[in-house]
């Protein structure tokens, strides 16, 4: 069955890179309004599952030549990982650290810990999201 | 500190086997995994003169500190053996395991395995805190059964470790609920404040309970009468782990937490009766068994079975000295518990050597069936030396070690005539005699390993390769151990004053100044009733394996129906079947029944709590007003799903269901939820596409064509759903039940430093969560990708199974 999508497709073009925006603002928005790991990596998710929809599988991949259990395992790495590394300057396990910085162009900048507990979270989501849906698309 | 990174390390080491496996392919990679027992043990063997002063070591980090759990190691004479022999041993049987094994074998797994079992085991001698104790304990059970099934392939491999594996975390389990007791009575997780304490709890309900329950783990894990016989099967994994885990090591643990224990439990009946008297029944039936064996692994399996019923049996006669309180008279009985670390130790050494030598004989011939071998001993010359010594040892000849020790347990089984409680003065005689015929045994199989092996008509080798000595790497470590056989024999105070001693105050906490606990070993002590029952061990043993063909018959007269391995058998056969029938009964396969269960279940647990806890209550008084487009967009997602009911394709349901998602997150934006909105928006797209995914596999829908009172009692099961969520969702609003938990978070932004309450409780106060909900996601994932990608192959199945 050949479908014409030219329309989902162009419109793909230019909303994909929308919603790749977004899923970073709404990322790191997360510590004083609305968005987070677990939202931002949705979003990216959805993002990259649209392009599946409109394009081919092989050509997705030829832009984004990850292996996505990688991706999520990496992810449980980073999660489980900073909640060890409090442990290891001596805090209790999970504590997470924040420092003000002044940067050049961003101003006054607030650096947390737990950007790095929520990347984990949002490339664990993204991982497991696209890897679900790639093997039940791909299988025959 | 010290005692902190010799638990870590081999896990760190056990994360980056598997790494550096394929960086040094040339070299094999057990050289670099032997020096993690090296430098532990070096790490250790600089404390020794600290801790044979009598000073201990402990560093707590705190872990839970609420439910009372953390993470205390604590450094003294006991854990010292304990310490000394996991990395002393572990050691050895790397190097031997180095040349043992060839670079064919995925080393990269066993070494992971050995790591992880030698991190476990130190953690458990190490640990203070009991459920810290109790994990590291269940991890060598695991480890143990990977171990022990590292030959998978092979069907006796996978049997074996699945029977040591339920056997020993039956008794795990059982030991945890004692722990759980314990705390309940003392109120503390830790072994060194229960026993400051323990005087309070002896009259305690819980105090027997506890105790029952804790020497059921420790008997199946040390492999007592009757649940040794996963030892025997266990001997299907390596040599170099027979000899590390099942004879050295691990099953050692439960021995160690019975000495851990002594003081706590100690000095009750039931306790010194349980102890002593499952000690000497599996003294006896292990050296019993053992002469029936024609493998040399099992031999040696049933005579560790039997050693560790030995040293169980000493430990608990040296507990009544508890019972009898401290004086120089009592002084005696606790020369039991020096004999049972002394012999502890001795029989690492020697059975260490003869695991290793029969390794040997194995790797070297293709066969430990001593029916078939033999005439080795000129073949194979210093592994008959380090047989020689080995056996004798073990049979408690001099001038070996286990002469020593195997005196001073005839004498500690002498004075336990003399005693007058525990109702013991009627049986003591028992207990010599006991220990006396086992020893013949013990004699008569040790003598079957050197002559049967070594001796006769020499072993034809098939292939007609002409059988030649051991390369010397694997005879450097069973020599070593051999030097320490000898050396202990000559020098048995210096391990008595340096590792003993201090051992002895840990036991005996409380008791004499140390020094009066160690007695002085001396070789010769003239003659008395112990040399006398050596040398009638001797005497008989000598006569018993000469007319060997004449009475073995004797042990065809226990029908093989009745033994506990049939018992097991049989257990484990009844098990299955039971409960695959439980199974299938209701895992019918159809995805309806199970929703059913599932909203069955909901509608049982959830709506008897609200009937029976009262805790519905609603007024309207505080409600807002509903607002109009509130309304409107009520009807809309009610239309959807009253249509669903009745649309004829799944892409119409979908995108009905789709329609009430939709709305549900623009009632979050009503109400001001940004976070959820998003969430449910985002969720939704892309189970629709999900959805859509999985239909293109599905087959035609039919219509359903059920029975009508099926179809009515659905009907009632959903409508009960659908009402029990309405009157949850108003009854959540009132409930009193439990206390606001809004609390914890009013000060998220000075405690977490963020405004958005919703991220710092998924980040911060309750990032414990998020991080476990992240890896139940991960595992999710893994699962649907293996249930999808690597369906059962069939073609792939030249497993035996």
């Amino acid at each position: 069955m050949k479908i014409n999508d030219v329309i989902l497709r162009t419109v793909t073009k230019i909303v994909v890179f929308i919603i790749l925006t977004l899923s970073v603002y709404l990322f790191f928005s997360g510590h004083y309004s609305p968005g987070g790991g677990f939202i931002g990596g949705l979003v990216l998710a959805s993002a990259i599952v649209l392009m599946y929809l409109t394009s081919d599988i092989e050509t997705v991949h030829k832009g984004m030549p990850f292996d996505f259990k990688l991706v999520a395992a990496l992810g449980v790495l980073i999660a489980t990982g900073t909640g060890f590394a409090s442990v290891i300057f001596g805090k209790d396990f999970m504590t997470q650290a924040a420092m003000k910085l002044n940067l050049p162009i961003f101003g006054e900048t607030e650096l947390a810990s737990v950007v790095l507990f929520e990347a984990g979270v949002a490339m664990t989501v993204i991982g497991v999201v696209v890897t679900i849906i790639l093997s039940i698309s791909e299988d025959e | 500190m010290t005692i902190n990174l010799a638990i870590v390390i081999p896990f760190l080491m056990a994360i980056l086997i598997p790494i550096l496996y394929r960086r040094f392919t040339k070299l094999h990679i057990g050289w670099l995994v032997l020096a993690v027992p090296v430098i532990i043990f070096i790490m250790l063997v600089r404390l020794i003169p600290f801790v044979a002063e009598g000073h201990t070591y402990s560093h707590t980090y705190n872990w839970i500190p609420s439910l009372d759990i953390n993470f205390t190691t604590y450094l003294d004479g006991l854990s010292m053996i304990f310490g000394l022999l996991i990395t002393g041993v572990g050691s050895l049987v790397i190097l031997y395991s180095i040349f043992y094994l060839s670079a064919k074998e995925s080393l990269q797994h066993f070494y992971c395995y050995l790591l992880l079992f030698m991190g476990a085991m130190l953690g458990v001698v190490f640990s203070d805190n009991l459920m810290v104790l109790y994990a590291f304990w269940e991890l060598t059970s695991v480890s143990s059964f990977l171990l022990i099934a590292f030959w998978h392939h092979r069907k006796a491999s996978r049997a074996g470790a699945q029977k040591a594996m339920l056997i020993t975390v039956t008794g795990g389990v059982s030991m945890l609920v004692g722990f759980i007791m314990l705390h309940m009575m003392t109120g503390s997780y830790s072994v060194h404040e229960i026993i400051r304490n323990v005087s309070q709890f002896t009259d305690h309900q819980l105090f027997v309970p506890a105790m029952i329950l804790i020497l059921f783990g420790a008997f199946t894990k040390s492999a007592q009468f009757p649940f040794h016989i996963w030892l025997p099967d266990a001997m299907e994994a390596p040599t170099p782990v027979s000899a590390y885990l099942h004879s050295a090591t691990m099953v050692k643990a439960g021995i160690y937490l019975v000495a851990r224990l002594t003081p706590i439990f100690g000095g009750d009946a039931i306790w010194f009766w349980l102890v002593t008297v499952a000690g000497l029944v599996t003294l006896f039936w292990g050296s019993f068994n053992a002469v029936k064996q024609t493998d040399l692994k099992a031999l040696l399996a049933f005579s560790t079975v039997s050693q560790l019923g030995l040293i169980m049996s000493l430990f608990g006669m040296g507990s009544v000295a508890f019972k009898l309180g401290y004086s120089d008279s009592t002084i005696i009985y606790t020369q039991a518990t020096f004999a049972a670390l002394f012999h502890l130790v001795n029989h690492s050494t020697f059975k260490g050597a003869l695991f290793m030598m029969v390794g040997i004989v194995d790797h070297e011939l293709g066969t430990r069936d001593v029916r078939r071998l033999g005439g080795l001993m000129s073949l194979m010359p210093l592994t008959f030396t380090v047989a020689v010594i080995g056996s004798l040892s073990m049979a408690g000849m001099p001038p070996f070690n286990g002469f020593l020790s195997k005196e001073m347990f005839f004498a500690a089984a002498i004075h336990m005539r003399d005693l007058d409680i525990f109702s013991i003065s009627s049986i003591g005689i028992l207990f010599p005699v006991v220990a006396w015929v086992a020893s013949i045994f013990t004699f008569v199989y040790c003598m079957i390993i050197i002559f049967k092996t070594f001796f006769g008509k020499p072993y034809e080798k098939s292939e007609g390769k002409p059988i030649h000595e051991a390369p010397i790497g694997m005879l450097v470590s069973p020599i070593i151990l051999c030097v320490f056989v000898v050396g202990i024999f000559i020098f048995p105070n210096v391990l008595g004053q340096y590792i003993l001693k201090p051992a002895m105050a840990s036991i005996y906490p409380g008791f004499a100044p140390a020094e009066v606990l160690t007695p002085k070993i001396h070789a010769w002590h003239g003659i008395n009733m112990e040399l006398l029952m050596t040398i009638g061990v001797v005497i008989v043993g000598v006569m018993l394996y000469r007319k060997l063909k004449t009475w073995k018959p004797v042990y065809r007269l226990f029908p093989y129906r009745f033994s506990f391995n049939e018992l097991f058998r049989h257990l484990l056969e009844g098990l299955e079947s039971g409960s695959n029938k439980v199974t299938t009964s209701y895992m019918t396969g159809s995805l309806r029944k199970y929703v059913l269960y599932i909203y069955l279940f909901f509608i049982v647990a959830v709506g008897g709590y609200f009937l029976f806890s009262g805790g519905f209550a609603y007024s309207s008084a505080n409600d807002a007003p509903v607002e109009i487009y509130e309304l409107m967009l009520i009807i809309v997602m009610l239309l959807a799903g009253i249509s669903m009911l009745f649309v004829k394709s799944r892409l119409t349901a979908t995108l009905l269901n789709g329609v009430i998602g939709f709305g549900v997150s623009i009632f979050f934006v009503i109400f001001r939820a940004p976070d959820l909105a998003l969430t449910q928006l985002i969720v939704e797209s892309v189970t629709t596409v999900l959805f859509l995914l999985c239909f293109s596999f599905l087959p035609e829908w039919k219509r359903e064509d059920s029975p009508k009172s099926v179809k009515i009692s659905n009907a009632v099961i959903a409508g009960a759903v659908g009402a029990l969520v309405v009157v949850m969702s108003f009854a959540v609003m009132y409930y009193d039940e439990f206390d606001s938990i809004s609390s914890y978070f009013e000060n998220a932004y000075e405690l977490a430093g963020g405004a958005n309450i919703v991220n710092t409780i998924l980040g911060d106060f309750r990032g414990f969560d998020t991080m476990l909900e992240v890896v139940v996601l991960f595992i999710a994932g893994l699962g649907v990708y293996t249930l999808i990608k690597l369906k059962a192959r069939k073609e792939d199945t030249d497993n035996e199974n």
